[in-house]
């Protein structure tokens, strides 16, 4: 949060590798992979698949730690901070927008956006930021008792995405976001990325598909675990 | 308390299963607590019947069958403040109430004593020897009251008072018998040694004291005397009666363990089903501690359910038991008693959450990478 000092960038990667031990041998996903993203930048990343690509989506929201090599996320190094603290960071610095939406079934269309506010201020959004944030979206506020399986791909999506924006973070981090939207849902949901940007938040995506890729500033095509 | 609504949502959505687990605990907690309860409405039933408190010291022959002059004499002194007071006792008599036949045992006491050894129910206590005092069981069965006449062997006496009903005791049983004085016994049955000596020790401390000094006083030799004491034979009474009392309540256990069992089951089911749920709450920042949380309020919530429900049935199980076994309630509402309702409660939630916490862990340490990739 106010860790970052001016010019840094907001997401640091020096050198990283991850390597994953499989009963058949060692797997390098990432070699010695070295990155900046600076603030408000829009990158896409792209690549075959297995290319580690979702790897290092996971390496930069701190799911996943660097087998050697130094990451620095929002300013704070990742190896040097507890499971608690790194969680605390994903809460309050990045949100996530996956393919499949990753709604939790249990809670509610309102419960799963407000969710990241009530584990960060423990309390209900009683300022209105949920409604102030999907009236931009689109979305028909009716839906919001009813639970997620009830809603359309897109409505899901853009549940998801108000979900990732709620608690205004720094980084928005998207695994195909239009993996299993049709083309109309697809573009809406670029375009209220494309706008989050054009506010000043930092995008990284990971995409296949050139037409996602070019709403980005910069695209970063990896192969083989390295970077082109 | 978002953690406890998801918890309290996934035992709604997985009714159930969830009720299974709570029918296991309320089986579980009735266990313990009915059986608990019955083993000490059990013990308190038993140890009420016994009528001897444990201030009694009741001294019997060794070797031969009657004590002598000067045995009692020496046991007197032993006894010092407190008085020892010499029973004639074991003959059987035949009986004739008016056209009634019977048998009843006679005891011979003297009149001096029997106010300090026995309680009457009405009329006055035998004073002299054409009198008999009738146990209250004797006297219901032939129908005696105070001014009756009684035919016991070839004397005619008159019944001067009723006892107050004794139950068992240790020391003298005269509510089936007949009591007269020590010198109609003695004479009638021309036996002038004692078949045995009682000692009321009022005061408790003493009871050793005086055990010892009767010992050393006649057992010095060799062993003249059998000292019984009637405290240490309600401590044996009471410690037997608590280890069938916490037996009962062990088997109760066995059957908390396999709720326990089902709990676990429900729990790493309910972990299983939604691993990929874990894996999303965690990425988008919930902590370990609070996953766990999550998965400890369900089954906490399944064990207070299964706990409560289990307290109304024990109570209603320890009732009908009672009722049936004992043929008395009076014992149930005792804090004593009801104590094991909370104790089987207790139990039951601290199984549950035992039973939980294995499962709850395993959510908690899920990688979040390989929870999201779940199917």
């Amino acid at each position: 949060m106010g860790d970052l000092a001016p010019g840094m960038p907001v997401i640091r990667l020096e050198e990283v590798s991850k390597i994953y031990t499989l009963p058949f041998g060692q797997v390098v996903a990432l070699d010695n992979v070295s990155l900046d993203v600076e603030k408000g930048d829009f990158v896409a990343i792209m690549g075959p698949s297995g290319s580690g690509k979702s790897t290092l989506l996971n390496m930069i929201g701190c799911l996943d730690v660097p087998t050697t090599g130094r990451l620095c996320v929002n300013g704070r190094n990742i190896g040097e901070m507890t499971d608690d603290e790194i969680t605390d960071l994903r809460l309050e610095t990045i949100g996530f927008i996956f393919q499949q939406f990753n709604l939790i079934p249990l809670l509610t269309v309102r419960e799963n956006i407000e969710y990241p506010y009530i584990l960060r201020h423990r309390k209900h959004d009683t300022g209105g930021r949920a409604n102030k944030i999907l009236s931009k979206m689109d979305f028909d506020s009716s839906m919001l008792p009813h639970r997620p399986n009830e809603l359309s791909g897109g409505q899901q999506q853009r549940v998801a995405i108000a979900r990732a924006l709620i608690n205004d973070p720094t980084i928005l981090l998207c695994d195909e976001p239009t993996g299993n939207l049709d083309t109309k849902t697809g573009t809406m949901v670029m375009e209220l990325l494309k706008e989050t940007n054009e506010y000043g938040r930092t995008i990284v995506m990971v995409t296949h598909d050139s037409n996602v890729a070019a709403y980005a500033k910069r695209i970063i095509t990896i192969v083989d675990g390295q970077i082109q | 308390m978002i953690f406890f609504d998801f918890a309290w949502r996934s035992i709604r959505l997985n009714w159930l299963r969830s009720l299974l687990a709570v029918i296991g605990i309320v089986i579980g907690v009735v266990a313990i607590s009915s059986m608990g309860m019955l083993g000490n409405s059990l013990q308190l039933s038993v140890t009420e019947d016994l009528s001897t408190v444990g201030d009694t010291l009741v001294i019997f022959p060794h070797a031969s069958d009657t004590l002598t002059e000067r045995q009692f004499k020496n046991i007197e002194r032993a006894a010092g403040q407190y008085a020892a007071i010499p029973i004639y006792a074991g003959h059987a008599e035949r009986i004739e109430v008016g056209n009634e036949k019977g048998v009843a045992l006679i005891y011979g006491i003297r009149p001096d004593d029997i106010p300090d050894l026995l309680e009457k129910a009405e009329g006055a206590y035998t004073q002299s020897d054409g009198s008999v005092m009738a146990g209250a069981t004797l006297a219901e069965e032939f129908d005696l009251r105070v001014g009756s006449r009684i035919k016991a062997g070839n004397t005619s006496f008159r019944v001067a008072g009723i006892l107050e009903e004794k139950g068992i005791g240790f020391d003298i049983n005269p509510d089936s018998a007949l009591v007269a004085t020590d010198h109609w016994y003695s004479s009638y049955y021309d036996q002038d040694e004692y078949d045995q000596v009682i000692i009321r020790v009022s005061d408790l401390e003493d009871i050793e004291d005086v055990k010892e000094a009767i010992d050393k006083r006649l057992n010095r030799r060799e062993t003249e005397v059998d000292i019984l004491d009637t405290g240490a034979i309600l401590e044996m009474i009471t410690t037997a009666f608590e280890s069938i009392a916490a037996f009962t309540t062990a088997i109760g256990g066995i059957s908390l363990v396999v709720a326990g069992v089902s709990i676990f089951n429900v729990q790493m089911m309910s972990v299983t089903e939604r691993i990929r749920e874990i894996g999303i709450i965690r990425s988008i920042g919930t902590r370990r501690l609070e996953v766990m949380k999550m998965f400890m309020y369900e089954a906490l919530i399944l064990g207070l359910i299964g706990s409560s429900i289990g307290a109304v049935l024990s109570f209603g199980g320890g009732y009908v038991t009672s009722l049936f076994m004992l043929q008395t309630v009076k014992y149930i509402f005792l804090p004593s008693t009801l104590i094991y309702i909370p104790y089987g409660m207790v139990f039951g939630i601290i199984t549950s959450l035992l039973s939980g916490l294995y499962p709850a862990w395993k959510a908690a340490n899920l990688n979040p990478i390989d929870a999201l990739r779940y199917e």
